[in-house]
Order: C-alpha cells, then sequence, then structure tokens
C-alpha cells in the first residue's frame, strides 16, 4: 500500500521496551442519587455506584490486552476512561508517558489524540447515518491534517475502504446500506485513518454474526500484524478473547481478579470467578468435560458485599473472605486478588 | 418409531410488499417427538424466529403462511380460526422470548400473571392456581417462592425473569415450548444456569422444546437434534452430536469453523466469504451457492432437497446419489 498508510517512524527505540498505555489504581464512581428535591423530600441518602475500583494494568507496545467480564463488571467503563471519554475519579492513565488527565499536558495530549482510535459494538449507533461512507472516513483525516488536498484525502478513503476490504466505491453509500458486518468495517476504516497506534475496542463483534465475526477478528489481526497495532480488547465472550487476546484481565465487579497470559488463563486459572467463567461457557467441542455448576448471579453494583466481592458465589469463600479485600498476589506473570490462592488453599 | 408431537410440513412464510413477495420461510420440514430438544440456529435473516412464529400463529401482518402445514400431534394448528389457535398457544405451547423484561407485565406482580394464565387454561379456583404457581416457581429455582410470588419484575435480576418466563410458559402444562433465543440476553454464568434448567424441566416435565438460537454452543449443551437454516431453508438436520462433529454442508462446516473456542489453537478462523443474501435476492438454486467453494453447475439452476446421509439429512448437491462417488 501507499507511503500514506505506513507507520510514521516517530518513536525512539528506547521506548519501544515501555509498555505503551499504564493505567495506574483507576477508579471510576458514578453518583447514582435521586434529584436533589426528591431526595431532600424522602430524606434518602446520596447514592454512589463504584464502577471501577483501584485498577491497575500496563499494555505492551503490539499487544492486545483483553478485558473480560459480565454485564456490570465495569469493562466498558475502563475503555472509556484509557481514551479520555470519561474523567476517572481518580487514578490516572499514561499513554506513551504522557498523563491523560494532567492540565499541563494539553498540548502533548493534543497530538497523543491521533495516536488513539475507538471502535463500538453497535456499528449502527456509531456511524452518522446522515453522512456519507466517504465523508465519515475522510473527518479523522481531515480533523489530524494528515492530507489537505482533496484529491489526496480521497485517494487515501479508497485505500482505507480496500484495506478493509470494501469497494473504493462504496464510499459514495450511505451507512443504511451495508450489513452489521460491513459497518464495523466501515469504523474500521475509520479509526486506522488516522495512523493509530493504540485501538480500544469495545465488544467489536458482539453484534454480529458469528460468521461475519469471523471475518471481523480475522481483518483485525491482519491490520494489527501489518500496522503494528496495540489493542485493548474489550468482550464477555472468553472464546472470542482467547483467540485475539495475548495477555487478559479478568473483571468482577469493577475489579481485576486476575491478570495473565492468555494461555495461562486458560490452561491455569486461580481464581474462582475465572474458573467459573470458563465452566459457564457452553462445550461446543461436546467433550463431555466436567463441569461445575455456576451459582448465583452479578451482585447489585450499588450495595457490593463486603470483603472479596465474590465470596457469596465462591465455592472456597473463607471468613477472611467476607471482611476483608484481597489484595493483588503476583505470581510469576500472574497476579491474581483472592485470599484462597494466596493462602495456597486453591 | 412413535408418531412425532409436530410436524412441519413445507412451510413457506411470505411478506407481500410493494416490491413484490418476499419468501422469508421457504418449504421448511421438520418433526419434534414428544420430549425432544430441537436445535434451530441460524444467523439472523435465516428465517428461525419466523419459523417460530408461524408455528404458534404470531406472524406480525403482512407476514402470512403461504403454504405448508403444521401439525400437533396429528392435527392441523396452521388454519385454525384465531380463537381455536389462542386455545392451544399457551395451553399445548409454550412460548419463552429472548427479553424477559417485555415478556412479562411490569405492572402486575409475577404471582398474578402466573395464576391468571394457570386459571385461564385449567380453570383451577383462585387458591389452588396460586399454590400451583408457588410450586412452578420452586420448580424454575426461584429462592423463597412463597414470599417472591408477589414480586414485581422488576425486583427480579434478569436470570431470576427468565425463570419466571419459563414457570409461565410451564403453568398449563404444555406439550411443546418454543424458546427463542431464550438466554442471549443473559451473561454466560446466568446462560447455564438457565441452559440446565431447561433440560431439567424437559425430563421432569417431559416437555418438548423448539430451541431457537443463534448459538452453536446453546445447541451443543442442550439440543439432541439440530436443524442448521440458512435464508429461509434447512441447510441440515440431525442428531446434535453428528451435525456438529462431522458437519456435512459446506455452509455448516464454514459456519462451525468460524465460531472461536476455548482450545482450538488456529490462528485464523475460517470464513465464509460474503453474507446471507437478502430476502429480496435469493440466488436460483441453491441459496448457498455464491458463497461455497465446492459449487458446481446444478448448483445455480436447481434447489436442493433434503437428502439422507448417514444420519442427517443435507440439502446440498455434493450428497445426491450420483454425485456421491466424488463428493
Amino acid at each position: 500500500m501507499s507511503t500514506v498508510l505506513t507507520r510514521s517512524q516517530d518513536q525512539p527505540d528506547a521506548a519501544a521496551s515501555a509498555p505503551l498505555v499504564k493505567a495506574d489504581h483507576l477508579t471510576c464512581v458514578f453518583d447514582v442519587s435521586r434529584p436533589w428535591l426528591e431526595r431532600t423530600l424522602a430524606g434518602a441518602p446520596k447514592q454512589s455506584l463504584t464502577a471501577v475500583a483501584d485498577l491497575s494494568f500496563e499494555i505492551a507496545r503490539r499487544e492486545t490486552f483483553a478485558l473480560v467480564g459480565e454485564s456490570g463488571s465495569g469493562k466498558s467503563t475502563v475503555a472509556r476512561m484509557v481514551v479520555g471519554l470519561l474523567p476517572p475519579t481518580s487514578g490516572e492513565v499514561t499513554i506513551d508517558g504522557i498523563s491523560m488527565s494532567d492540565p499541563r499536558l494539553d498540548a502533548a495530549r493534543e497530538k497523543l489524540r491521533r495516536r488513539i482510535q475507538m471502535i463500538f459494538q453497535d456499528p449502527f449507533a456509531s456511524l452518522n447515518p446522515r453522512w456519507r461512507v466517504d465523508r465519515i472516513i475522510a473527518e479523522p483525516v481531515r480533523a489530524f491534517g494528515l492530507a489537505r488536498e482533496d484529491a489526496e484525502v480521497a485517494r487515501r478513503v479508497g485505500e482505507l475502504l480496500q484495506l478493509v476490504r470494501l469497494h473504493p466505491a462504496d464510499g459514495r453509500k450511505y451507512p443504511h446500506e451495508f450489513s452489521g458486518g460491513q459497518r464495523q468495517r466501515i469504523a474500521i476504516a475509520r479509526a486506522l485513518s488516522a495512523n493509530p497506534e493504540f485501538i480500544v475496542c469495545d465488544e467489536p463483534t458482539s453484534a454480529l454474526d458469528v460468521s461475519v465475526q469471523a471475518q471481523i477478528l480475522n481483518l483485525m489481526r491482519d491490520l494489527q500484524d501489518r500496522f503494528g497495532l496495540t489493542y485493548l480488547f474489550i468482550s464477555h465472550n472468553l472464546a472470542v478473547v482467547r483467540h485475539m487476546a495475548t495477555r487478559i484481565g479478568v473483571m468482577y465487579l469493577g475489579r481485576l481478579v486476575e491478570v495473565a497470559p492468555a494461555r495461562e488463563i486458560f490452561d491455569r486459572p486461580r481464581h474462582p470467578y475465572t474458573r467459573m467463567l470458563l465452566d459457564a461457557v457452553p462445550d461446543l467441542e461436546m467433550t463431555g468435560r466436567q463441569r461445575k455448576s455456576v451459582d448465583g448471579e452479578i451482585p447489585n453494583p450499588i450495595a457490593p458485599p463486603s470483603g472479596c466481592a465474590f465470596h457469596p458465589r465462591c465455592p472456597f469463600a473463607a471468613e477472611r473472605c467476607r471482611t476483608e479485600p484481597p489484595q493483588i498476589t503476583i505470581s510469576g506473570h500472574t497476579r491474581v486478588a483472592c485470599h484462597a490462592v494466596e493462602e495456597g488453599r486453591i | 418409531m412413535t408418531e412425532p408431537l409436530l410436524s412441519v410440513r413445507n412451510l413457506r412464510v411470505e411478506f407481500p410488499t410493494r416490491r413484490g413477495i418476499l419468501t422469508a420461510v421457504d418449504g421448511v420440514s421438520f418433526d419434534i417427538a414428544p420430549g425432544e430438544v430441537l436445535g434451530v440456529v441460524g444467523e439472523s435473516g435465516a428465517g428461525k424466529s419466523l419459523t417460530g412464529a408461524a408455528i404458534i400463529g404470531l406472524l406480525d401482518p403482512p407476514g402470512r403462511i403461504a403454504g405448508g402445514e403444521v401439525l400437533l400431534k396429528g392435527e392441523r394448528i396452521d388454519n385454525l380460526p384465531a380463537e381455536a389457535l389462542r386455545r392451544v398457544r399457551g395451553k399445548r405451547i409454550g412460548m419463552v422470548f429472548q427479553d424477559p423484561l417485555t415478556s412479562l407485565n411490569p405492572l402486575f406482580q409475577i404471582g398474578e400473571q402466573l395464576t391468571e394464565t394457570i386459571q385461564l387454561h385449567t380453570g383451577m379456583s383462585a387458591a389452588d392456581a396460586r399454590g400451583r404457581a408457588v410450586e412452578l416457581l420452586v420448580d424454575v429455582g426461584i429462592p423463597a417462592a412463597e414470599r417472591r410470588i408477589d414480586a414485581y419484575p422488576h425486583q427480579f435480576s434478569g436470570g431470576m425473569r427468565q425463570r419466571v418466563v419459563l414457570a409461565l410458559a410451564l403453568a398449563a402444562n404444555p406439550e411443546l415450548i418454543i424458546a427463542d433465543e431464550p438466554t442471549t440476553a443473559l451473561d454466560v454464568s446466568v446462560q447455564a444456569q438457565i441452559i440446565a434448567l431447561m433440560k431439567k424441566l424437559c425430563r421432569e416435565h417431559h416437555v418438548a422444546i423448539m430451541l431457537i438460537t443463534h448459538d452453536m454452543g446453546v445447541i451443543a449443551e442442550t439440543a439432541d437434534r439440530v436443524a442448521v437454516m440458512y435464508a429461509g431453508r434447512i441447510a441440515e438436520i440431525g442428531p446434535v452430536r453428528d451435525v456438529i462433529k462431522h458437519a456435512h454442508h459446506p455452509y455448516t462446516r464454514g459456519l462451525m469453523g468460524s465460531i472461536p473456542t476455548l482450545t482450538a489453537e488456529s490462528e485464523r478462523l475460517t470464513q465464509i466469504p460474503g453474507s446471507m443474501p437478502r430476502l429480496t435476492a435469493i440466488p436460483a438454486g441453491c441459496a448457498f451457492n455464491p458463497r461455497c467453494t465446492h459449487v458446481f453447475e446444478r448448483c445455480c439452476i436447481e434447489r436442493p432437497d433434503l437428502l439422507p446421509t448417514e444420519r442427517s439429512q443435507v440439502a446440498c448437491w455434493l450428497y445426491a446419489g450420483d454425485m456421491r462417488a466424488t463428493a
């Protein structure tokens, strides 16, 4: 492909080994109180919901770090904080050494923006229905000043469309003329148009049929190899995550309960929640593997259980789990937050 | 062989539009035996939900059954007058839909909804019906059923709501439950619970289930037999193990290869090129022919019927007698 799409070599080699993205003790608390007047009349207290609590992780260059968890575990909130769509209540995201929240770094962050892009779950909601596809894809190109001449912009849009296996002539159509999978390709082309290094993908294939999902996942991996992309990949589907991720973080009620290389998570899950999640995945191969039954559901995040949030559903829960929140312990490449693992009980 | 509980023969569902008639379900035939779980799997637009809706007479106009018949224990139900069909629906055929919040009335306590259904179909007294409602809630695993029966739908979690919907479907002791994507809105751990519950209910109440889903994993866990649908037709139907482990139809094979699994180590997923045709442009011959890697002349001209293979039936010319040598 042409020079426009080749990576700009502006990163010094020395920085190559440092993680590209660092999340440091990220916390996000939402105020879910009723309106002031209603609250005062009812004498109700303020209520808050801790969507993400004390979350730390690093993403190395060119790797795919996945966050998995069930609904309400806070994965999407993390994605929004990482790209800067949502300011963290406390904690900090650093991308390539630049803090996303330090007001003194506004100018540096402005340059950083181009290098971070996002792909959303719903390709029906994330594309402007009134714009033609070429305008949608061209917007980042113009906004970041990557091309100025109309002809150059058009050529680049055509290249991007081909890159995601669409036809350059498709640029003249509107989003509603495309299927879900094709729309997600357009969303990927738009993300790539800014020449990003880091793409946050929030459930990119959850709205798609499996055969289309396979096309998009394969495409995302090809693009990663070709452009050296780094992905933060958010999904609830463990099988998809296994296919895409180099490292995986498992979230439960806003906390990371386990972080490990992908293979480790699947071969030797440590945290009882990770084990339960793996057990719950339907057995497509019909191996008849023995599975433990799953108990309970995710508790209400407004009133999470004391101690370890997983203890009411955990078969290994002990007294300590009910009172004391577990801290992350590190063994090898794996980080686990579980008393039972720490004490060697499991 | 016992008489099938439900027998669908050459079912055809059409939507008349200004631009002509769209055929959404085209010549679909299958049987469900008493107590059997038949999975119906397919991607969006395959016609699986419409097949279910047509069976219980819940097609939204202008959709209509344009041909074929639906037999419940040998009696035709597709041509019943609305009132008679209403007595079949809910009493002999129960229903479970994807979103439990829209299947339950938010203004009524779940106990009222259950007792209403029970009384309507069985004519029990109010007190007996309430007792039966509590039994049903216990059956579907609602803890503290005696107390929870007076709760409103919003007071239940998603998984618990789907349990209540299952209790409602079972209220009149139906012979068949049509479950349309019953676990799709649920998290994977809750999905596992609902799958286990459906299997238990199927066994204990000896009720047959037509399980419509896009998720092969759910089918593998739950169903006895599976029908794979593509563009309004059945591409392959057979025992679950045979279809999943030894798929015959090129579409089923592609579909199975495109599903990421927890154990496969493959670098790339199998890709089926293109996407399902729109209803306005279903290709002549085999509907899958433009995407098929084994396509030959006959596929583009003549539509294949379901042909028997080892244990399944496949709608693919590769398995026609004269082709078997080269297939």
